[in-house]
C-alpha cells in the first residue's frame, strides 16, 4: 500500500524537474519577470510590478491586465504562466502567458492564481493610466488622467510633466495638472493650493481637507479658505442632488403604482396581486437575457414588449379566473387575490428558483454621467425616470384618445347606460385589467435594472402602490404621478437627516394625516366619475 | 433523568418492530437515525436558507453510501417553518416530540434561533446553528457552528485598521439585534483603539431597503474629508443587492472607500453583476475560492447533487459541514445518539474544515475557526488576501460589552453553565442572560 504515492510523488518530481526546461527553452525574458511576480509577500510583488513596467516588454500591458483581474495564473505541476480567458465554472480555457497561444481548458484545481489586494490594485491602475496617457482616443486619456488624480508620487512628476507639454487636449492637461497640484500639496506647498481652488473632485477635496489640519499654519489657512469657497458650490450641488435623487425615487413609485391606478383607480378592483404582476415583468428581463445570451441591451428592448404581454396575459387571467366573479365585493376580492399573490410566488420559487436571479445591465445603462465634478447622475435611474415619463405619456394618450379609453371611462361612469349603448362591458373590464397588468409588468422591466428580481420583488411594491394611488387620488392618472414624484422627494428630502427607517415612518404619517384631512386624495375625481 | 431517557427511546421503539423482528431479525438494528433539517423552504428566508436543507440532504446521503451510522441508516425529516419566526418554534415541537429526530440543523436568523431556544431546551433536544450571529447566548442544547462577533468582525477591523489604515468608519446595517449588537460591539472596540465620535458613522435601514441614494452620496461625502474611510456593512440579505449596484453606479472604488461585508458571501453575489465592486471585501471563515483539496471535492459533490455547474458553495454550507461532521464523530465516541452523551462527547470533537485546517468544538458549544478576509473578483468570487495565522475560538459573551464581558460559558462537569459570572463566581442562570440581551 505504500509504494505507489511514493512512486506517484517520484513521478511528480521528474516531471517538475523536466517541464520548466521544456517551457525556458522557448523563453525570451518574460518568464523570470513573471517568475518573480509570484512572490510571497504584496510588497515584493509590488516591486515585481515596478520591475515589469520598467522592461518596456510589449506584452506588459497584457500582464498587467491580467494580474489586475485576477486571471494571470500558474499552473500547479509545470509552474508555466496561464491568462485565464473566462473564469466561471470549474474548467477555465487558458491561453500561454508568455506566447499568448491558446490551449483549451485546465480545471480550476489545477492552477494556482496569483492573487493581489487593494493597495496593488491602486498601484496596477496608476500604472494602467499612465499608460493610458498614450492612447488616441481622448475620452480615454481624459479617464486615465482623472485616474491617476491623487496617486501621483514623486516618481510620477517628471514623466507626467513630459506628458502635459505634448498634449493637446486641454482638459486632459488640467486634470494632469491637478493631480501634479495634489502631490505638491502632499509635500506641503501653499502654491499648489490655487491651482486646486474651485474644484469639486472629491480626491481635491480630501487632500485640501487633510492639508488643512497640517502643522504648517499658512497652509492650513490656504487649504481652508479654499475649501470654504468648495463647500458653497456644492451646496447648490447637493440641493440638486436630492432633488434627483427624489425624483428617481419618485419615478420608482409612480412606474410600481401607475398599473395599479387603472385595475384599482379606475376599475375599482382591489388586486393585492399587483406586485406579483410587477415580478413578471422582473423575470421576464430575466429569461429575454437567457434566450439573447451576451446581448443584454438588445434583450432588455425586446423585454419591453413581452414583459407587458406576459403580464397582461397573466392578468386576464386572473381577471376570467378569480376576480369577475367576485364583482362589487371588494373584500372577498381583497383576500381572493392576496391568495393569488402567494401562489404566483410560490410558483416561481418552485419553478425558477427561490433564489434571485442575476439580471446583467447593458454597458449603456450602467455609470453615471457628470454634470460636473461634484455631481453625477446615475444612469440606470435616469433611464427609469424617462421610461416612466414615456409610460405615463403613454398611457394618458390611451386613456384620453383611443375608443378604448373612451369605453373604459364609459363603463366605469355607468356601467348599465354603456352597455346599453352597445358597449360590451365584459370586454372592456378584460381590456382595461389586461392594460393594467401589462403596465406593472412594464414596471418590472424597468425594477430589474434597480432592485433584487426574486420571488418577493412584488410584496415590496404592493403597499407602496396602494399608497400612491390613495393619496393622488383614486381615479385620477394625474393624481398619480404628482403623488409618486412628490413622495419621492419628500422622503429624500427628509432621509438625510432622519434616517431612512424614520423617513419612512414620517412619509406615512404624514399620509395619515393628509388623507384625514382630504379623503380623495390630492386630485378628487368630480362629477360624474366622483359616484361611479 | 438521564438513564430514562437512555431506555425508553428504544423501548418505545421497540414495541412496533417486535413483530417484525419475528420474521427479520436484522431489522430492529436498522431502524433509520432521523435527521430533522429546520429550514425555511418559503417566504423572504428562502433565498438563502434551501441550499443549506439541500447541503445536509447531500451530507446525509454521502453518510449513507459510506454505510450510514453506527450500522443505521440516517434519514432526513425536512419541515418548512415558511420564515415565519413562531412558526419555527412549532415546527422544531413537531420534529423532536412527533418525529423524534436525534439532532436536528436549522435556522438562519436570529430571531428565529431565539424562537426555537427554549423548545430545544425543553424537550432536550440538539441543535446545530450554521449562519455567524451576534453572540451574547449560549445553550445547553445549541451548537453555535458560524462565527461569533470575535471570529468575524473583529478581525475584519483590525485587518481595515493595521493593514489599509483605514481611520474613518461607516458602520451600515440592517435594523435588526444582529446588527444593532454587531455595531454596538464595534464602535466600543473602535473607541477602546482611539477613534473619535466624529469619525464614526451608523446608519441603519429597514429590511429590504432598494433605495440607497442618499445613503451612498452621504458615505461619499464621509470618505472625502481626507482620512481613509470604510464602510463596515452588516446589511442584511436582499438589500445588498441594490446597495452594491448603487456603489458602482456612483463610482465609489474599493481602493478609496472599501466596503467590508459580514452578510454578503458568493450566494448573494450571485444577483449582481460584480465588475464595478471588484475589491471590495468581505469577512467569512470559508470563502469558495479556498484552495484545497477538501473544498475542491466538496464544490465536485455540491455541483453534482444540484446539477447545476454554476452552484456555488458558502460559509453557513461549510458551517453545516463541519457541524454534520463533528456530530457524526460524537455520535460514534458515545456510541448511541441519544441527546445527552452526544452532547458530552461532542466537546473537544475535532474535524477537519475545508479551508485545510481542523475544526474543534470548545466547551462554550462554539467552534474553532480560521478568520479570512477575500476582495470580490469580477466572476463573483472572492480572492483571499488576508487570513488568521492560527484559528480563533469563538467567544458566546462579548469582552467589549457592559455586562457581558464578565460572562464564561462551560458546558462541562462540573461547571455546566452557559453563563458563569467569573466576578460573582456564580452561574447567573436565565436572569444574567436576560440582563445581558436587555442591554442589547
Amino acid at each position: 500500500m505504500k509504494i505507489p504515492p511514493c512512486l506517484g510523488r517520484m513521478l511528480a518530481l521528474c516531471l517538475l524537474a523536466w517541464l520548466p526546461l521544456a517551457v525556458s527553452a522557448q523563453d525570451d525574458g518574460g518568464q523570470p519577470l513573471l517568475e518573480s511576480l509570484d512572490a510571497a509577500s504584496y510588497a515584493q510583488m509590488g516591486e515585481a510590478i515596478e520591475a515589469i513596467i520598467e522592461s518596456g516588454d510589449e506584452r506588459s500591458r497584457g500582464w498587467l491586465e491580467a494580474l489586475l483581474g485576477g486571471k494571470l495564473q500558474r499552473h500547479k505541476e509545470t509552474g508555466r504562466f496561464v491568462v485565464v480567458l473566462e473564469n466561471r465554472g470549474r474548467d477555465w480555457p487558458v491561453a500561454d502567458a508568455l506566447t499568448g497561444e491558446a490551449f483549451g481548458e485546465m480545471s480550476r484545481r489545477d492552477l494556482d492564481r496569483l492573487g493581489i489586494n487593494n493597495a496593488l490594485r491602486g498601484q496596477l491602475q496608476s500604472a494602467l493610466a499612465v499608460l493610458d496617457l498614450h492612447v488616441p482616443d481622448t475620452r480615454d486619456r481624459r479617464e486615465a488622467a482623472r485616474a491617476l488624480l491623487g496617486d501621483v508620487d514623486a516618481s510620477l512628476v517628471e514623466p507626467l510633466e513630459a506628458v502635459i507639454s505634448g498634449e493637446e487636449d486641454a482638459e486632459v492637461r488640467r486634470l494632469l495638472e491637478q493631480g501634479l497640484a495634489i502631490h505638491r500639496l502632499e509635500q506641503g506647498s501653499v502654491e499648489a493650493v490655487a491651482s486646486l481652488e474651485g474644484s469639486l473632485n472629491s480626491r481635491v477635496r480630501a487632500a485640501l481637507n487633510s492639508a488643512a489640519r497640517s502643522d504648517d499654519p499658512a497652509l492650513a489657512e490656504a487649504a481652508s479658505s479654499a475649501l470654504a469657497d468648495i463647500e458653497q458650490k456644492m451646496k447648490l450641488n447637493r440641493g440638486l442632488e436630492t432633488l434627483y435623487f427624489g425624483l428617481s425615487l419618485g419615478s420608482v413609485l409612480v412606474l410600481a403604482a401607475i398599473g395599479l391606478a387603472i385595475t384599482f383607480g379606475v376599475m375599482g378592483v382591489i388586486n393585492m396581486a399587483h406586485g406579483e404582476l410587477i415580478m413578471l415583468g422582473a423575470y421576464t428581463t430575466w429569461a429575454m437575457q437567457q434566450l439573447l445570451p451576451g446581448q443584454p441591451g438588445l434583450a432588455m428592448v425586446l423585454s419591453i414588449p413581452a414583459g407587458f404581454l406576459v403580464a397582461a396575459l397573466a392578468g386576464i387571467a386572473i381577471e376570467r379566473g378569480v376576480i369577475q366573479f367576485l364583482k362589487g365585493r371588494p373584500l372577498e376580492t381583497l383576500l381572493a387575490t392576496f391568495g393569488v399573490s402567494l401562489i404566483l410566488q410560490q410558483l416561481v420559487r418552485t419553478v425558477i428558483s427561490p433564489l434571485n436571479r442575476t439580471v446583467v445591465t447593458p454597458e449603456w445603462m450602467s455609470g453615471s454621467i457628470m454634470i460636473n465634478e461634484g455631481l453625477s447622475l446615475t444612469l440606470n435611474r435616469l433611464y427609469v425616470l424617462g421610461f416612466a415619463l414615456v409610460v405615463f405619456a403613454g398611457l394618458m394618450l390611451v386613456m384620453r384618445r383611443t375608443r378604448l379609453g373612451l369605453e373604459v371611462r364609459a363603463v366605469t361612469q355607468n356601467r348599465a347606460m354603456a352597455r346599453s349603448m352597445g358597449i360590451r362591458a365584459t370586454r372592456v373590464d378584460i381590456m382595461t385589467f389586461a392594460l393594467g397588468s401589462g403596465v406593472a409588468g412594464l414596471a418590472g422591466v424597468a425594477l430589474s435594472q434597480l432592485t433584487n428580481v426574486g420571488p418577493n420583488l412584488g410584496q415590496n411594491y404592493i403597499i407602496d402602490s396602494f399608497m400612491v394611488v390613495v393619496f393622488g387620488g383614486v381615479g385620477n392618472l394625474w393624481g398619480t404621478l404628482v403623488a409618486g414624484l412628490s413622495l419621492g422627494v419628500i422622503n429624500q428630502v427628509l432621509e438625510p437627516w432622519a434616517g431612512a427607517v424614520l423617513a419612512k415612518i414620517l412619509v406615512l404619517v404624514f399620509i395619515i394625516l393628509f388623507i384625514q384631512k382630504r379623503p380623495r386624495g390630492l386630485f378628487p375625481q368630480k362629477g360624474r366619475a366622483a359616484e361611479g | 433523568m438521564i438513564p430514562s431517557s437512555v431506555t425508553r427511546t428504544p423501548r418505545w421503539l421497540a414495541v412496533p418492530l417486535l413483530g417484525a423482528a419475528v420474521a427479520t431479525p436484522a431489522l430492529a438494528q436498522e431502524d433509520p437515525i432521523k435527521v430533522g433539517i429546520l429550514h425555511s423552504l418559503s417566504g423572504t428566508m428562502a433565498i438563502s436558507e434551501t441550499v443549506l436543507k439541500d447541503t445536509v440532504e447531500m451530507l446525509i446521503e454521502q453518510q449513507n453510501a459510506d454505510g450510514g451510522l453506527l450500522g443505521r441508516e440516517l434519514e432526513a425529516v425536512v419541515v418548512d417553518p415558511a420564515s415565519d419566526w413562531p412558526l419555527f418554534a412549532e415546527k422544531a415541537r413537531e420534529l423532536l416530540a412527533q418525529e423524534e429526530v436525534d439532532v436536528i440543523f436549522g435556522n438562519w436568523t436570529s430571531v428565529s434561533r431565539k424562537s426555537v431556544l427554549p423548545v430545544v431546551e425543553e424537550l432536550n433536544g440538539l441543535l446545530f446553528y450554521p449562519v455567524q450571529y451576534e453572540g451574547e447566548e449560549s445553550s445547553e442544547n445549541v451548537f453555535y457552528t458560524g462565527a461569533a462577533p470575535n471570529q468575524q468582525a473583529i478581525p475584519a477591523v483590525d485587518y481595515l485598521m493595521n493593514n489599509v489604515g483605514v481611520e474613518r468608519w461607516v458602520l451600515a446595517g440592517t435594523d435588526y439585534v444582529y446588527p444593532r449588537t454587531t455595531n454596538k460591539i464595534l464602535e466600543a472596540y473602535l473607541k477602546g483603539h482611539g477613534v473619535s465620535d466624529a469619525d464614526i458613522m451608523v446608519n441603519y435601514t429597514p429590511f429590504g431597503h432598494s433605495d440607497w441614494q442618499n445613503i451612498v452620496s452621504e458615505i461619499k461625502a464621509f470618505g472625502s474629508e481626507g482620512k481613509k474611510t470604510a464602510v463596515v456593512s452588516t446589511i442584511n440579505g436582499d438589500a445588498n443587492v441594490p446597495f452594491y449596484r448603487e456603489l458602482g453606479n456612483q463610482g465609489i472604488d474599493a481602493a478609496d472607500i472599501p466596503v467590508v461585508a459580514f452578510s454578503v458571501g458568493e450566494q448573494e453575489l450571485t444577483g449582481i453583476d460584480t465588475a464595478p465592486l471588484v475589491g471590495h471585501l468581505a469577512a467569512w471563515n470559508y470563502f469558495m475560492s479556498v484552495d484545497t483539496d477538501a473544498n475542491y471535492d466538496f464544490i465536485d459533490a455540491w455541483i453534482e447533487y444540484t446539477g447545476d455547474e454554476m452552484a456555488v458553495t458558502n460559509d453557513p454550507m461549510e458551517a453545516h459541514y463541519i457541524g454534520f461532521n463533528m456530530w457524526t464523530e460524537a455520535v460514534r465516541k458515545a456510541g448511541t445518539t441519544e441527546v445527552d452523551a452526544v452532547k458530552d462527547a461532542i466537546i473537544g470533537v475535532s474535524v477537519p474544515n475545508l479551508s485545510g485546517g481542523y475544526a474543534a468544538m470548545m466547551p462554550n458549544h462554539h467552534i474553532t475557526k480560521p478568520v479570512l478576509i477575500g476582495e470580490i473578483q469580477d466572476n463573483g468570487q472572492f480572492s483571499i488576501v488576508w487570513e488568521t495565522p492560527s484559528t480563533v475560538a469563538g467567544d458566546a459573551w462579548s469582552d467589549y460589552l457592559e455586562g457581558s464581558r464578565d460572562l464564561i460559558s462551560d458546558w462541562r462537569k462540573p461547571m455546566e453553565c452557559g453563563n458563569y459570572n467569573v466576578v460573582k463566581g456564580s452561574c447567573g442562570g436565565s436572569e444574567a442572560q436576560e440582563e445581558a440581551t436587555a442591554e442589547e
